[in-house]
C-alpha cells in the first residue's frame, strides 16, 4: 500500500482544489486558498502536537483516502435509514457528504427559517452573503489540520438560519450517511441562531460499512439570548475514521447545550469548542462506548472571555476488550470573566484489563473571582453497589450489568426527545459489552 | 429461624467477633446493643453476605441451612433481608424496577410465576401510603438525591414489599428526626408477625421506644456480655456501657 501523507493527498487532491476554487465566489476562493496554504505548511496534526498526542493518525499514513463521488442516493435502504433519521424532526440528508432532495424532509418550516444544503445556498448571492460573514469565524483554519483540510477541500453540507424570536416545535437532524469505502468524506455546516430564537438540532453520522474517512466541521453561531441545543451521534462504521469538530461562538445572555454519543468508528476524534459571551452558559455532555479496538478521542474548550458566564461539562466514558478511551478538556478564563462559574467532569468505568483511559482535565484561570471546580475518576464499578443489589436479590453478574448500564444512561437519559433517546438508547444497547442488558432497568 | 454458635470472624487478621452465641426464634425481636466498635455492623454484615469478612471459626444456620454459605443473593431469596445503615444510591436503575426484579427473583428462587404487571403497581402504591412516602420515589433512580430519611423509608418499603423472614435493621435509626422515626418504626411495626423475626443494631436506645424488643443483648469486644429483656436497654441508656465492658474487663 502506498505511502500517503499530507503531501500525498496535496497532490491527489489538486484537482479537486482547481475545481472547486473555480466554482467558488471570490471570497471562498481566498479562504480555500489560505486554508490550502496552512494545510499544506502543517498538514495533518502530528502525534507530538500536545492537543493530538494520544489520537492515532497512522491510518491516515497507510491509506489515501480519494474524495467522494456523489453516489445515487436512491441506492439507500430508505427504510434502514428510518433507524436513524426521525420522523418527528425536520431532516436534511447528505449522501457521501453531497445533498440529497429527495431523502431530506423539510415540508413546513416557518418562514424565514432555512435549512439547505450549503453549496446550493453558496449559489444564492443572498445567502451567500450571509454565510461568507459566517464562515470561519467560530473557528481559524489554523486550530489543527483538519479544519484546514475540511476548509480546502469541502464541497457541500449544511446551512442553516434560525431567524430572530423564531421557536421550533421540531428539532432539526442533519443526517449524514456514508455509503462508501476508501474514500474521504467532507462537509461543513454553518448553524446561525439569530437572538431570541429557540432550536433543538441533532447531527447523526452513520455509515454503512468499510473504512472511510469522515471529516466534518460545524460551526455554530447562537445569538443573544437565543437557546440552541445540538445533539451528536457518531454511529459511524466500524471501520471508519472520524474526525468532527465542533465550534461554537455564543453572544451574551446566549444558551447552548451539546449531548455528544460517540458510540461508532475504529477511531474517531470528537472537538467541541465554544466562547462564552457576557452571562452566557454552556452545558457539555459526553458519552463514550469503547469495545473491541475502537479508539475515541473527545476534545472540548471551552473559553470564558466574558463575566458570569456559566459552564457545566460531564463526560463519561465505558471500555471495553482493548479499547481506548480519551478526554481532554479545556476550561480558559480569561482575565475578564470575573463571577465564571465552571464544573467540568470526567468518569471511566473499565471494563478489561486491556482497556485504557486518559484523561486530562486542564483548567487555565486568569480572573481571580470565579468557581471553578473539575474532576475525574478511572475505575471499575462500586463494590458497594454489586452489594447492595446483591442483597436486593440480584445475582452478581447482573448486578455488575446493571451498574455498567445504569452508568451509561444516566447520559442516554439526558436526551430530552423522546424519538431521539430511542435511536440512541438502541444504539448503545446494539454495542453493549454485556450480555443480558435488561431494557426495563431503565 | 437464625442459630449463631461460636461465630469468630475477622478482617484481615484482625478477630472482629469472638465467639458469638444468639438462637433467634421466629416471631422474635432482637435488640443488639453495644458502643462503637463492639462488632455490632460486622454481626449484620457477616449474616447478610458482605464480602471482606473471614469466619475462622463457628456457624450461623438459618431454617437448617448453613446461612454463611450461600452468596448474598440467595440469602436474600432465601428471606433474609439488610435494611442498611448507609443504603446507596444506584443512579440509573428505577426504585421501581429493582422493587420488581427484586420481588420476582423471590417468586422464582421458590417456584412461583412473575408477578402480574397491575398486581405489583397496587402493592406497591399501597405500601408507600403507609409509609407515607410519594409516589415519585418509585420513579425516581434508587435512592439518588434522597434525604437521609427517605433513604431509610425506602428501605423499609422494600422490606414490606419483599416480606422476608428475617431483617436485620442496621443502624436504622441513624440520621433519622424523631418525625421519620415514627413512622420508620410503625412500618417495622406493621410488618411484625409470628413467623418473621427481627434482628435490630442500634447504638441508642431511642429505636427501641418504638420497636419493642423481647430480647436486648449488648455486645463488647465482639462478644455478648449480657443478654436481658427490654429493661436492659433502659438501664444501658441510664449508665452506658462503660460497665459493662469493665465488668468484662475485670471478669
Amino acid at each position: 500500500m502506498a505511502v500517503a501523507n499530507s503531501s500525498q493527498y496535496l497532490e491527489a487532491y489538486a484537482d479537486r482544489f482547481a475545481d472547486l476554487s473555480e466554482k467558488s465566489d471570490s471570497w471562498l476562493k481566498q479562504q480555500r486558498t489560505e486554508a490550502l496554504a496552512q494545510f499544506t505548511a502543517t498538514g495533518f496534526p502530528k502525534a507530538r502536537d500536545e492537543e493530538w498526542r494520544y489520537t492515532q493518525l497512522s491510518a491516515l499514513d497507510k491509506t489515501l483516502f480519494l474524495p467522494a463521488q456523489k453516489s445515487a442516493s436512491c441506492a439507500i435502504d430508505v427504510e434502514w435509514l428510518k433507524n436513524y433519521q426521525l420522523a418527528d424532526a425536520w431532516s436534511i440528508v447528505l449522501v457521501d457528504g453531497f445533498f440529497s432532495a429527495e431523502l431530506s424532509q423539510l415540508d413546513g418550516l416557518p418562514a424565514g427559517v432555512v435549512v439547505s444544503s450549503l453549496a446550493q445556498s453558496l449559489a444564492d448571492p443572498k445567502s451567500a452573503l450571509l454565510i461568507a460573514d459566517k464562515f470561519n469565524q467560530a473557528v481559524n483554519v489554523d486550530e489543527n489540520g483538519f479544519v484546514a483540510f475540511n476548509s480546502v477541500y469541502f464541497a457541500d453540507g449544511v446551512w442553516v438560519h434560525i431567524t430572530a424570536k423564531q421557536i421550533l416545535a421540531k428539532p432539526i437532524q442533519i443526517v449524514h450517511v456514508a455509503t462508501q469505502a476508501s474514500v474521504a468524506i467532507n462537509t461543513r455546516s454553518i448553524i446561525v441562531a439569530d437572538e431570541q430564537s429557540q432550536v433543538q438540532l441533532i447531527e447523526t453520522f452513520v455509515g454503512l460499512e468499510g473504512a472511510y474517512l469522515s471529516v466534518s466541521v460545524a460551526e455554530v453561531f447562537v445569538g443573544q439570548n437565543a437557546d440552541v441545543t445540538l445533539y451528536k451521534v457518531q454511529v459511524e462504521s466500524e471501520k471508519a475514521l472520524h474526525f468532527g469538530g465542533t465550534y461554537v461562538k455564543q453572544a451574551r445572555d446566549a444558551k447552548f447545550r451539546h449531548d455528544n454519543f460517540a458510540l461508532g468508528a475504529l477511531i474517531a476524534r470528537s472537538d467541541v469548542h465554544t466562547d462564552l459571551n457576557l452571562a452566557s452558559e454552556c452545558e457539555f455532555n459526553g458519552f463514550y462506548l469503547g469495545i473491541k479496538r475502537q479508539h475515541s478521542d473527545n476534545h472540548t474548550r471551552i473559553n470564558h472571555l466574558k463575566p458570569h458566564g456559566i459552564s457545566r461539562e460531564l463526560y463519561k466514558g465505558v471500555l471495553d476488550d482493548k479499547a481506548r478511551g480519551v478526554f481532554q478538556g479545556r476550561v480558559v478564563v480569561a482575565e475578564d470573566a470575573q463571577k465564571t462559574d465552571s464544573q467540568m467532569n470526567n468518569r471511566n468505568l473499565l471494563l478489561s484489563n486491556d482497556a485504557e483511559a486518559d484523561t486530562k482535565p486542564q483548567l487555565e484561570i486568569y480572573a481571580d473571582d470565579v468557581k471553578c471546580a473539575h474532576g475525574v475518576t478511572v475505575g471499575q464499578l462500586d463494590e458497594k453497589s454489586i452489594f447492595y443489589l446483591q442483597s436486593r436479590c440480584v445475582d452478581e453478574e447482573t448486578a455488575r450489568n446493571m451498574l455498567t448500564f445504569a452508568f451509561a444512561n444516566e447520559m442516554v437519559d439526558k436526551v430530552k426527545i423522546k424519538s431521539l433517546h430511542d435511536v440512541i438508547l438502541g444504539q448503545v444497547l446494539l454495542r453493549f459489552p454485556q450480555e443480558g442488558v435488561n431494557k426495563e432497568w431503565l | 429461624m437464625l442459630s449463631i454458635k461460636n461465630l469468630h470472624v475477622s478482617v484481615g487478621d484482625k478477630p472482629i467477633l469472638k465467639g458469638i452465641n444468639l438462637e433467634i426464634k421466629p416471631g422474635e425481636i432482637h435488640a443488639i446493643m453495644g458502643p462503637n466498635g463492639s462488632g455490632k455492623s460486622t454481626l449484620s454484615h457477616i449474616l447478610s453476605g458482605k464480602s471482606g469478612y473471614t469466619v475462622t471459626d463457628g456457624s450461623a444456620t438459618y431454617q437448617g441451612k448453613d446461612l454463611l454459605d450461600m452468596a448474598p443473593e440467595i440469602r436474600a431469596r432465601e428471606g433474609v433481608f439488610l435494611a442498611f445503615q448507609y443504603p446507596v444510591e444506584i443512579p440509573g436503575v428505577s426504585n421501581v424496577y429493582l422493587l420488581k426484579a427484586a420481588l420476582n427473583s423471590i417468586r422464582k428462587h421458590h417456584g412461583q410465576s412473575e408477578v402480574d404487571a397491575m398486581d405489583f403497581l397496587t402493592l406497591v402504591k399501597g405500601k408507600v401510603r403507609l409509609l407515607d412516602m410519594d409516589e415519585k420515589f418509585l420513579y425516581r433512580a434508587v435512592n439518588e438525591g434522597f434525604s437521609g430519611g427517605e433513604k431509610k423509608r425506602n428501605e423499609i418499603l422494600q422490606m414490606a414489599i419483599l416480606e422476608p423472614k428475617l431483617c436485620i435493621l442496621d443502624e436504622t435509626d441513624s440520621g433519622l428526626d424523631i418525625d421519620a422515626l415514627k413512622i420508620v418504626s410503625e412500618g417495622v411495626n406493621s410488618l411484625r408477625s409470628p413467623d418473621r423475626s427481627f434482628v435490630m443494631v442500634t447504638h441508642y436506645q431511642r429505636l427501641l421506644d418504638y420497636i419493642k424488643p423481647d430480647f436486648v443483648h449488648v455486645l463488647a469486644h465482639g462478644q455478648i456480655v449480657k443478654s436481658g429483656g427490654p429493661e436492659l436497654a433502659l438501664e444501658l441508656e441510664e449508665k452506658g456501657y462503660s460497665w459493662l465492658e469493665d465488668a468484662e474487663a475485670s471478669a
